[in-house]
C-alpha cells in the first residue's frame, strides 16, 4: 500500500499560556511512500518525526494537508479505521496479558464480517509467532521476556491484524547494542516477509541507513531531503544533512572560495571550478582524505586510534568549525609515521561538499560525480 | 566482630521506635488479650475470680453484641462494594472530562477534610424530622407521594440506610482520590495501542483500565473492609451516644459502652468483643489477600 502525504502540518499550541506562539511540529510534509519499502524517518529529538508518525496512524489530526493510502483518503478516519500496525517506543504490551494474549488482542475486536473465528485467530496468532520467532514463549507475560523479545512480540501484535501500514515508532531505542544489531535485521527480514510498507522513526543515523530502503532527514518539522540512504550520504542538500549522517562526522571547515579554489586558511585544498568567492563551510568526510606528502592540506596531529582495518587520524586545525576534532579515516598501512607533529592530506573532490555561509545550503562546484 | 558492632547499633537506632511501640501498641495488645480471658475482673482492685472462656460466652449471648454485630455486618457488606464501585464511576469520570476537572476533583475531595461531627449534623437536617420541619429527605420522598419516614428515631431500615448513606459519603472522598491517581498513572500508550487495534470503550475499561488499576482496588477493598468494621464515630454523628436504644450500635461501640457507657465498667467484656472484632477483620482480610493473589495481575 502506498502511502501519500501532501502538505501535511501540525501546529501544537503553545504550553506558555502567555505567549500565542505555536509550536509548529511537523510542516508541510509532503512525501509519496512507494509500496512494500521500508522508510526511516530520521532527525534529532524534537524533529517531529514522531509526529509525523502518529499523523500517518491517525492518533494526531493533522492541522492541515492530506493523508493517503493507496487511493483512499483517510485524513478523517480515525486510527481504528486506517488499517495501520503500530509499535511503540515503550512497547506497550498489556503487562497482564500472556504473550498470546496481547497478539490475539487486536483480532478480538474486529467486529462484523471481519470477526475471525477461533481457529482462524488461532492460525494468525501462530502466523505471527512464528513471523517473529517467539512460539515458544507464547504463555510467558511480558515482564518475565527481555526488551528484544518484548520488542519482537509488539511487532507481532502489530502484524497480527495485516495492517495496510506497519509504523514503528524509535523500535530500537530501548534495546542494548547488541540487540539493537540483531532487532534491526530482524525488522528488515519481517519487513520483506510480508511485504507491509513500513515506516520506522529514529535519530540513530546509522540504523536508519543500514535497513531502510528511503531515508527522511528532519529537522525542526521540515523535511531536510528524502532518498536512498547513500545518495543522502553521498549527496547531501545542506550542511545538516551532511553532519547528520555519518559516523565519525563530517568535519567541517571555515573557509573562503576565492578564484574558484577553496581555501581552509591560507591552503589552497581543492579546485572549485564555477564557485563564486567568499566564506564558505567546506564539509569533508573523513573518508575524503587521502595521505599525500605533498598534499594541500595540513593539520596538527593529535593522535591515532586503531580500528582493524582502517585507522581514524585524529588532528587540530585552526579552521575546525565542527563539533570535535578533525577526523580522517584512511588504511592502516598509510598511518602517519611515529612522533609525526603534523600530517599532509590531498582531497577527494566528491568527499568535499561547500555550503552557504548564512544559508547553510549547498553550493554546488564542478561537476559532482560519486564515485 | 565488625558485624557485630554493626548490628548492635543498628538496635542501638531502632531503640526509640521499638520502645514506643512496645508500650503503646505491644503492651496493650497483649493486656487485651490477657484481660479477655480473665473472668469477674475487677478494675478498682485488680483482681479476678479465675481465668477462662466466660467472657466470651457473654458477650456472644449478649443481645446488644449481636445487634452490633448484625449492624457492622450489614454495614460493611453494603458500603464497602457500593462505595468502591461509585468511587471508580466517579473517577473513571473525573479523568475523562478536561474542563472544570480542577474544581470537580476539589468538590469531590471536599468532604474528606471536613469534620465527622459537622458533616452528621448536616445529615441530622437531611433527615432528622423535627417540629418544624420532616427534613430534605421527606420533601423529595413528598414528591412521589411517599412518607414522611424518621429517619434518625424511625424504623431500623431508615436508620441503617441513613449510617450507610453516611458511611459511603464519607469514605468517598480517599477513594475517588486513590483511583483518579492510579488511572492518571496508566501509560497512555497502552490507550493508544488499544485505540489502533480498534477496541470499543468498554472493553479498553474491562481489559485494560480495571487490570492494570486493580492493585489499587484491592488496597481500597481491604482497607475499606477494616475501616467499616471499626465504624462507631459515624453512628454516634448521627444517633447520638446512646446507640444501643437506637439499635444502632456497632462493635466497635459495643467496646466502648463497656468500658466507659453508662453501663460500662466491664474491661473483661470490652477485651472479649475486641478480640472478636479483631478476629473477623482478621479472617476477612486473609480471605482479600488470598483473592487478591489470584486476581491482581502481574
Amino acid at each position: 500500500m502506498k502511502v501519500v502525504l501532501q502538505h501535511l502540518t501540525k501546529k501544537f499550541p503553545s504550553r506558555n499560556k502567555k505567549s500565542n506562539d505555536e509550536v509548529i511540529a511537523v510542516n508541510d510534509f509532503n512525501f509519496e511512500i512507494p509500496d512494500g519499502k521500508l522508510i526511516g524517518l530520521l532527525g534529532p529529538s524534537g524533529c517531529g518525526k514522531s509526529t509525523a508518525l502518529n499523523l500517518i496512524s491517525g492518533l494526531i489530526q493533522p492541522t492541515s494537508g492530506r493523508v493517503f493510502f493507496g487511493d483512499d483518503d483517510v485524513t478523517s478516519l480515525p486510527p481504528e479505521n486506517r488499517g495501520v500496525g503500530l509499535v511503540f517506543q515503550s512497547y506497550a504490551l498489556y503487562p497482564h496479558l500472556t504473550v498470546r494474549e496481547n497478539i490475539l488482542f487486536p483480532l478480538q475486536n474486529l467486529k462484523g464480517s471481519a470477526r475471525l473465528s477461533k481457529e482462524e485467530m488461532e492460525k494468525r496468532v501462530t502466523e505471527a509467532a512464528k513471523l517473529v520467532q517467539i512460539e515458544n514463549l507464547m504463555e510467558r507475560k511480558p515482564g518475565e521476556m527481555s526488551g528484544g523479545q518484548q520488542q519482537r512480540v509488539a511487532i507481532a501484535r502489530a502484524v497480527v491484524k495485516m495492517p495496510r501500514v506497519l509504523l514503528l515508532d524509535e523500535p530500537l531505542s530501548n534495546l542494548d547494542a547488541r540487540l539493537r544489531l540483531q532487532t534491526r535485521e530482524e525488522i528488515r527480514r519481517i519487513q520483506r516477509d510480508t511485504g507491509i510498507t513500513t515506516v520506522f522513526v529514529t535519530h540513530d543515523q546509522e540504523e536508519a541507513m543500514s535497513i531502510s530502503d528511503m531515508i527522511v532527514v528532519m529537522k525542526d518539522g521540515v523535511v531536510q531531503q528524502i532518498g536512498k540512504p547513500q545518495d543522502v550520504y553521498d549527496d547531501p542538500i545542506n550542511l545538516f544533512v551532511s553532519k547528520f549522517l555519518g559516523t565519525p562526522p563530517i568535519n567541517v571547515f571555515d573557509a573562503r572560495v576565492q578564484n574558484e579554489k577553496i581555501y581552509i586558511g591560507d591552503e589552497a585544498v581543492l579546485d572549485a571550478p564555477g564557485a563564486r568567492d567568499g566564506a564558505v563551510w567546506a564539509g569533508v568526510r573523513p573518508e575524503g582524505f587521502v595521505p599525500d606528502e605533498n598534499g594541500p592540506f595540513t593539520c596538527r596531529l593529535t593522535g591515532v586510534e586503531v580500528m582493524g582495518r582502517d585507522v581514524s587520524v585524529v588532528c587540530g586545525h585552526d579552521k575546525n568549525a565542527g563539533a570535535g576534532a578533525v577526523r580522517a579515516i584512511i588504511s592502516a598501512e598509510n598511518r602517519p609515521a611515529e612522533g609525526a607533529k603534523t600530517v599532509r592530506f590531498s582531497l577527494k573532490s566528491y568527499k568535499v561538499f561547500l555550503f552557504d555561509h548564512d544559508t547553510e545550503e549547498r553550493i554546488r562546484f564542478g561537476e559532482f560525480e560519486v564515485k | 566482630m565488625d558485624k557485630q558492632q554493626n548490628n548492635l547499633k543498628g538496635w542501638l537506632y531502632l531503640l526509640p521506635a521499638m520502645l514506643f511501640l512496645g508500650f503503646f501498641m505491644v503492651y496493650p495488645l497483649i493486656d487485651v488479650f490477657v484481660y479477655s480471658f480473665e473472668e469477674g475482673y475487677n478494675s478498682a482492685s485488680q483482681t479476678f475470680f479465675g481465668v477462662g472462656l466466660y467472657n466470651y460466652a457473654y458477650v456472644l449471648h449478649d443481645p446488644y453484641f449481636l445487634q452490633a454485630l448484625k449492624n457492622t455486618f450489614i454495614l460493611v457488606v453494603i458500603t464497602v462494594p457500593l462505595s468502591t464501585i461509585i468511587a471508580l464511576l466517579i473517577s473513571v469520570g473525573l479523568n475523562s472530562i478536561t474542563p472544570l476537572k480542577k474544581l470537580y476533583q476539589t468538590v469531590y475531595f471536599l468532604p474528606y477534610v471536613t469534620n465527622t461531627l459537622a458533616v452528621g449534623l448536616v445529615f441530622m437536617i437531611l433527615f432528622k424530622k423535627t417540629a418544624y420541619t420532616d427534613g430534605l429527605a421527606n420533601l423529595v420522598l413528598a414528591w412521589f407521594g411517599r412518607g414522611p419516614v424518621d429517619f434518625i428515631d424511625g424504623p431500623y431500615w431508615a436508620k441503617m440506610f441513613v449510617l450507610c448513606f453516611y458511611t459511603i459519603w464519607v469514605v468517598m472522598p480517599f477513594k475517588v482520590l486513590i483511583l483518579t491517581s492510579a488511572l492518571a498513572s496508566v501509560n497512555q500508550d497502552y490507550y493508544n495501542a488499544a485505540k489502533v487495534d480498534g477496541t470499543s470503550p468498554f472493553r479498553i475499561f474491562r481489559k485494560i483500565t480495571l487490570p492494570m488499576i486493580s492493585p489499587m482496588i484491592f488496597y481500597l477493598v481491604i482497607t475499606g473492609f477494616i475501616g467499616a468494621f471499626k465504624a462507631y464515630s459515624d453512628a454516634v454523628a448521627l444517633f447520638g451516644t446512646n446507640l444501643n436504644a437506637a439499635e444502632m450500635n456497632t462493635i466497635v461501640g459495643y467496646v466502648y459502652d463497656m468500658l466507659y457507657g453508662d453501663s460500662g465498667g466491664y474491661p473483661s467484656y470490652a477485651s472479649a468483643a475486641a478480640i472478636l472484632l479483631f478476629a473477623v477483620v482478621f479472617t476477612i482480610t486473609l480471605v482479600n489477600l488470598s483473592i487478591s493473589k489470584k486476581n491482581v495481575h502481574y
